[in-house]
């Protein structure tokens, strides 16, 4: 085998391996994350200088677990400071070859939930929860994260550190919980996957690449939840997510603006992923009542089964709005459901009900509420009101892509005006 | 084994609203979480506290003591009591104190415990 191309598969093998690697490594050094994480970089170091010459072993991820915990023992027996972490680990290194835990795909499962609900433990600031599961669960740098949520790096950088501490120092144990606290527990992971998935499918920061890794992650850790925690929850969580994410491709142009639903060319959304997700949903609303991510999903079904957008089932997505603002009032789920509402019933009715949620504080101050307003407008060719909306949407909007939509459709109404 | 100091806050003029029988019944309930929690090999100490009406704040400043009255920070709730549990993790902590009779007025702090040492103290 030629050097670069072994080089090549440890690299995928990195890709691959990594964050099981590093869940399985974290338990078995007792929960120590830093010394878990050099002991994943001591292993991948040994793996570039060995393989080349002894080929690739047959399990790699084993191979790598197996030499990380090794290179752990020598660095806590030459570091006084870990030395309180040595007798454990001295006692686990007797265990024989055949008996090795890591060789055990359900025992990786279990650790890279584990190291989920230990990252995402409530006790844990939500910021420093989306930091580190993205960090230590999701393997993205800490570069990546802080420009994915506009952060600065070291700011980014201590968030980490504290959160580790706080782990360690309060005694947050690396275990999944216990099957009574569970459903409590999940409310703590549910919203860091959401967010996860929202940064990566809103334009809020970063790079194009950053945010299709974000919310690629954020199915991943979505599939695997399910997989291993089915729950209704869970189960809506995951269909939104695959739903919303199914539109990516008719989301844009070449030019990376935004192209409304309405406009988009359907024959670009991802048929298969809009079936599983339709599935998912099928399937968390027989198992009981549904939870705010399940109802979001049903609208996302019907949004992308639908053939065109006139022929949407606005009834439907009307009622489950209605649905979803009792499990949840807020003024932007309200809002929502008056622009359903404006394809039901057309876009006077849907004025009518956004005239009603203007006294919202923190409406006035939301673009997409003018944004709204000024299409509605539009489509009752009230151009000069339109314009106006249009206005005051741009002057709130703070994201490049939405803005330059804003401004496309307020400069298209200008020339028909004039 | 970990410990952990659990503080016990709550709003005491909500507290003051309660009849005298409920006051007395949510002690009794204490006392049985008390009785629970050192079978369970969990209590260390606690005790509850008179409402912060009797507190002393003192300060020493350049070798002087200023003294006030009251606690001096005008917060929402206020210190009332205090468990000190031992518990494998915080887990195990948060569990018990879910079942500290005032949390379900007011709130329970929950603080992992350091030592004193010589040298090389945690912050």
């Amino acid at each position: 085998m030629t050097p670069s191309s072994i080089e090549q598969r440890i690299a995928a093998i990195y890709r691959n391996e990594s964050r099981r690697a590093l869940a399985t490594l974290i338990r078995l050094l007792h929960g120590n994350f830093d010394l878990a994480e050099d002991a994943l970089q001591d292993a991948f170091m040994a793996a570039l200088s060995q393989w080349p010459h002894d080929g690739i072993p047959r399990n790699p991820r084993a191979w790598l677990i197996s030499t990380g915990r090794f290179k752990a023992i020598d660095r806590v027996r030459k570091n006084a400071r870990l030395e309180k972490y040595l007798n454990g680990l001295a006692h686990t290194s007797d265990i024989g070859p055949e008996s090795q835990p890591w060789e055990n795909d359900e025992a990786i499962e279990d650790d890279q939930l584990r190291l989920i609900f230990t990252c995402c433990h409530p006790s844990l600031a939500i910021e420093s929860r989306l930091a580190l599961t993205l960090r230590e669960v999701c393997g993205l740098t800490t570069e990546a994260i802080a420009a994915a949520f506009l952060v600065p790096v070291p700011t980014l950088a201590q968030r980490i550190v504290r959160a580790k501490n706080k782990i360690r120092d309060a005694g947050i144990p690396y275990e999944v919980p216990a099957p009574e606290a569970l459903s409590e527990r999940l409310d703590a992971v549910v919203p860091v996957v959401y967010l996860v998935f929202n940064e990566g499918y809103s334009a809020s920061g970063g790079t194009e690449v950053i945010r299709r890794d974000l919310s690629a992650e954020a199915i991943r850790l979505g599939r695997l939840l399910h997989e291993l925690l089915p729950n209704p929850e869970v189960a809506g969580l995951l269909a939104l997510m695959l739903l919303h994410d199914a539109r990516r491709g008719g989301r844009t142009n070449a030019n990376g603006d935004l192209i409304p639903l309405e406009e988009q060319n359907r024959t670009l959304w991802n048929r298969a992923q809009i079936r599983e997700g339709c599935d998912l949903v099928v399937q968390a609303l027989r198992s009981g009542p549904p939870s705010a991510y399940t109802l979001q999903a049903a609208i996302a079904a019907i949004h992308a089964e639908a053939p065109t957008a006139e022929e949407t089932d606005w009834a439907e997505i009307t009622g489950l709005y209605d649905l979803l603002l009792r499990i949840n009032p807020s003024p932007v789920t309200a809002l929502n459901r008056a622009a359903a509402l404006a394809m039901r019933d057309g876009p006077e009715a849907g004025l009518q009900a956004i005239d009603k949620l203007m006294n919202h504080k923190e409406l006035q101050r939301y673009h997409l509420l003018h944004a709204a307003r000024a299409d509605l407008f539009r489509r009752l060719n009230q151009f000069q009101e339109a314009i106006q909306c249009y206005q005051q949407a741009l002057d709130l909007a703070q994201q490049e892509p939405e803005r330059r939509f804003l401004q496309q459709r307020l400069t298209a109404l200008q020339n028909k005006n004039s | 084994m970990m410990k952990y100091l659990c503080l016990v806050y709550y709003d005491e003029k909500e507290i003051q609203q309660l009849s005298q029988q409920e006051w007395d019944r949510l002690n009794r309930d204490c006392m049985d979480c008390v009785d629970d929690f050192t079978q369970g090999g969990h209590f260390l100490d606690g005790a509850p506290l008179l409402s912060t009406d009797a507190a002393t704040t003192l300060r020493v400043r350049d070798n002087k003591a200023l003294i006030t009255d009251g606690p001096f920070a005008e917060t929402k709730e206020q210190l009332a009591g205090f468990y000190m549990l031992e518990a494998r993790d915080i887990n195990e902590a948060i569990r018990l104190a879910e079942k500290i009779p005032p949390a379900r007025y007011g709130c329970v702090e929950i603080r992992p415990v350091r030592e004193l040492m010589e040298q090389g103290n945690s912050r």
